[in-house]
């Protein structure tokens, strides 16, 4: 009890944050989205790369658990053809049952089946990664965050600036330098540049060339095996996990913009129109006389 | 003008039969079709009808989500993602209700700010008023509740520290945060009552809306230059001057609605609260809504517990008040070149305690907060009744008609027999 109101009177006097932070952690740069903006939506091929890179990096540690093999080739995402995915889908095996004897047994994965997670629970995942388990990343874009400040926080509305999390984790992922002499690396740490406080228990998960991306005709990698250009291919496709109808959402939006103001052009004219029966619309009050009352 | 009556007679014999045993029709007749209104009134008279269309917004979508939400520790996350991901539209049925909230609370505040300008609060209408003001308690349990149900980090330790703020009461304060939490921490029971009343207090706010509505068709409405009718000329018609108008206002506030929705629906939010709740994790920063900014910040201004509930609730109680704390005579501010300024210099405080509410409490954020906090309190309790004795207003127009229109111009208004004075109905 006396542990949980010293936590609620931290937690109140915002006394929470760690207190190992040292130094200034830096602003993410903003980088160019295809999604970004009224009319944004997913590179294909983009999404493609980050579910490779998510593939062969993140998913021995890190889960999917939202997205459902399907979901690859629906439209609006990376767009595999509906084979691939059978194909994908098969390559998993996932617990089933249980069947008529009540045993659990495993079969291979089906399109409609969600991405098996690498840990069989939290605590294993936590035992296995020095005591913390590596975030679920279904959601990651827009589980992540950084600090606006004023007045940025208010251009964003009109910029409808909404990738703060993507620039986030781009920048975490290529914030694996060196620390700043005199920094203190606690054991099973390490040094980020962006992370809050700096201290991640992640390891750099990636290195240059460390996946290989499809070809193009001549022979060329389709983007630079690079880990910038790993961590925007990945960040895109968990962009597009965490908001599967993004595309959808801004083609929609577009549609009910125009109707909205096209009905609300018309009913001005038509309250105009109809105020005119009593001879136009007068509002307000006029500006009184700066005289004081006797 | 002779094309609208300004009393209900049935024409067809069901009518005449149905309005003899229920006259609903004639209640609806003399409340949104006759009844007379201000004709020099603004847009700001618009947002009743904003609020309604959004109260109304936000139950049709509410009860969609409510088909599909889990009220369960364990699935409430999840469930919320299966209507983001698997429902047909699930997203934008979800993004309506969560965003709708916000646009609320910008609608409410909107029209309390005017209600504080125009003075809309003083005599005859002190009921309509704090009829009102208990709305906006009710909307801002709801809102608390509904952002609880998600079941994310800030969710999470958001119930936990709000719903703590009662244990600082002296004797019952425990007692009343157990029976909050049906436990002994935040959890599972939880959910189960939140989301319940989270169901229940928007009907409750629809039965009060019901009162404040009936409560303005007895004075009437106010105007921009807070002199009541005096002539059918000041007037008109409801239906269809004001009726049209509010749909046009209605449509224009749904354009601002959908930019939110469909660009930046996640703008608003946490992005904390996109991370399951985690009883053993508390987040770096736990901040409540933007609506409840100002609030927050008087709750931390004050450096003892109790002190700070206290501050806290008085600052919205201290509203109730606020008919008979203002002594001035003059009820529009347009006439008031003092309380003018003072009410502009309210509104920055206000807008400064929202952000500083959103601001850690440490350092000079603390100092600022308190500073504000004060002026906060020494608005209502002692600016307001001073003014009243001090101020000379400016010399108030005869009429509505002569203050927009001058005394020569005479326009058509209410038609003649309208009753000017609609104290007098029933």
């Amino acid at each position: 009890m006396m542990k949980r109101t010293l936590l609620i009177a931290a937690a109140l006097l915002g006394l929470s944050a760690p207190a190992y932070a040292a130094g200034e952690t830096p602003v993410p740069p903003q980088l160019s989205w295809s999604f970004q903006g009224p009319f944004g939506t997913f590179d294909r091929a983009q999404l493609q790369r980050g579910f490779k890179v998510y593939r062969e990096v993140c998913a021995s540690c890190h889960g999917l658990s939202y997205v459902a093999f399907r979901n690859l080739s629906q439209p609006g995402g990376p767009e595999f053809s509906e084979a691939q995915v059978r194909a994908l889908a098969a390559e998993y095996q996932i617990q089933d049952g249980p069947n008529e004897a009540g045993d659990m047994f495993e079969r291979p994965g089906r399109p409609a089946d969600r991405f098996p997670s690498p840990f069989p629970n939290e605590n294993a995942a936590a035992a296995a990664n020095g005591g913390k388990a590596p975030p679920d990343l279904s959601l990651m874009p827009k589980a992540r965050t950084y600090e606006r400040g004023f007045p940025w926080f208010i251009t964003d509305v009109f910029r409808q600036y909404s990738e703060n999390g993507a620039d986030y984790l781009v920048a975490l992922l290529n914030g694996y330098t060196e620390p700043p002499a005199g920094f203190q690396v606690p054991e099973g740490g390490h040094y980020n540049a962006y992370f809050p406080g700096h201290i991640i228990a992640m390891p750099k998960p990636v290195s240059d060339g460390q996946v290989e991306y499809p070809k193009d005709a001549n022979g060329q990698p389709q983007a630079p095996e690079t880990v910038d250009q790993y961590a925007r291919d990945l960040t895109a496709f968990l962009m597009w996990t965490a908001e599967p109808h993004l595309e959808a959402r801004k083609r929609l939006g577009f549609q009910v913009m125009l109707f909205l103001i096209v009905l609300s052009v018309l009913l001005y004219f038509t309250k105009k129109k109809i105020w005119a029966r009593v001879g136009g619309e007068v509002e307000g009050h006029a500006t009184p006389p700066m005289t004081h009352n006797p | 003008m002779s094309q609208y009556s300004t009393t209900y007679v049935p024409k067809s014999s069901f009518g005449k039969w149905f309005e003899s045993r229920l006259p609903i029709a004639s209640l609806v007749h003399s409340s949104f079709i006759a009844f007379p209104v201000p004709r020099n009134l603004t847009y700001f008279w618009t947002f009743g009808a904003i609020l309604v269309f959004m109260l109304v917004a936000q139950i049709v979508t509410g009860v969609f989500l409510a088909m599909y939400y889990t009220p369960n520790a364990a699935l409430a996350f999840q469930s919320v993602e299966h209507i983001m991901r698997d429902v047909n539209y699930g997203w934008l049925i979800r993004y309506l209700h969560a965003n709708g909230a916000s646009m609320f609370f910008v609608a409410v505040y909107i029209h309390i700010f005017r209600n504080f300008y125009y003075g809309s609060y003083k005599a005859p209408r002190e009921v309509l008023y704090i009829l009102g003001v208990i709305i906006f308690i009710l909307m801002m349990a709801t809102a608390f509740m509904g952002y609880v149900l998600p079941w994310g980090q800030m969710s999470f330790w958001g119930a936990t520290v709000i719903t703590n703020l009662f244990s600082a009461l002296p004797v019952v304060g425990e007692t009343i945060v157990s029976f909050l939490w049906g436990g002994y921490s935040v959890g599972n029971p939880t959910l189960n009552r939140f989301f319940s009343l989270h169901y229940l207090l928007p009907f409750m706010i629809f039965g009060v809306v019901i009162l404040h509505v009936w409560a303005l068709h007895v004075p009437g409405q106010n105007n921009p230059t807070g002199i009541p009718i005096k002539s059918g000329k000041d007037a008109v018609p409801f239906t269809p001057y004001a009726t049209i108008k509010d749909i046009f206002a209605v449509v224009v506030f749904m354009i601002f609605f959908a930019y939110w929705v469909f660009y930046i629906p996640n703008y608003l939010g946490h992005a904390d609260n996109y991370i399951p709740a985690n009883p053993a994790v508390t987040p770096a920063h736990i901040v409540p809504e933007w609506y409840f900014l100002p609030f927050y910040a008087i709750l931390r201004a004050i450096p003892d517990k109790l002190g700070g509930v206290i501050a806290m609730f008085s600052a919205i109680l201290v509203w109730f008040l606020m008919p008979w704390l203002d002594t001035s005579k003059v009820r529009s501010t347009a006439y008031r070149p003092l309380y003018k300024q003072f009410f502009w210099v309210f509104v920055a405080v206000c807008i400064l305690l929202g952000w500083l509410g959103a601001k850690p409490a440490e350092g000079w954020y603390v100092i600022v907060s308190q500073i504000a906090t004060a002026y906060y309190f020494i608005h209502f309790l002692v600016i307001l009744p001073v003014l009243g004795f001090v101020e000379r207003p400016l010399p108030l127009p005869n009429s509505i008609l002569e203050s927009v229109m001058g005394v020569q111009k005479g326009g058509a208004g209410m038609p003649a027999g309208a009753n000017a004075e609609p104290q007098s109905k029933g």
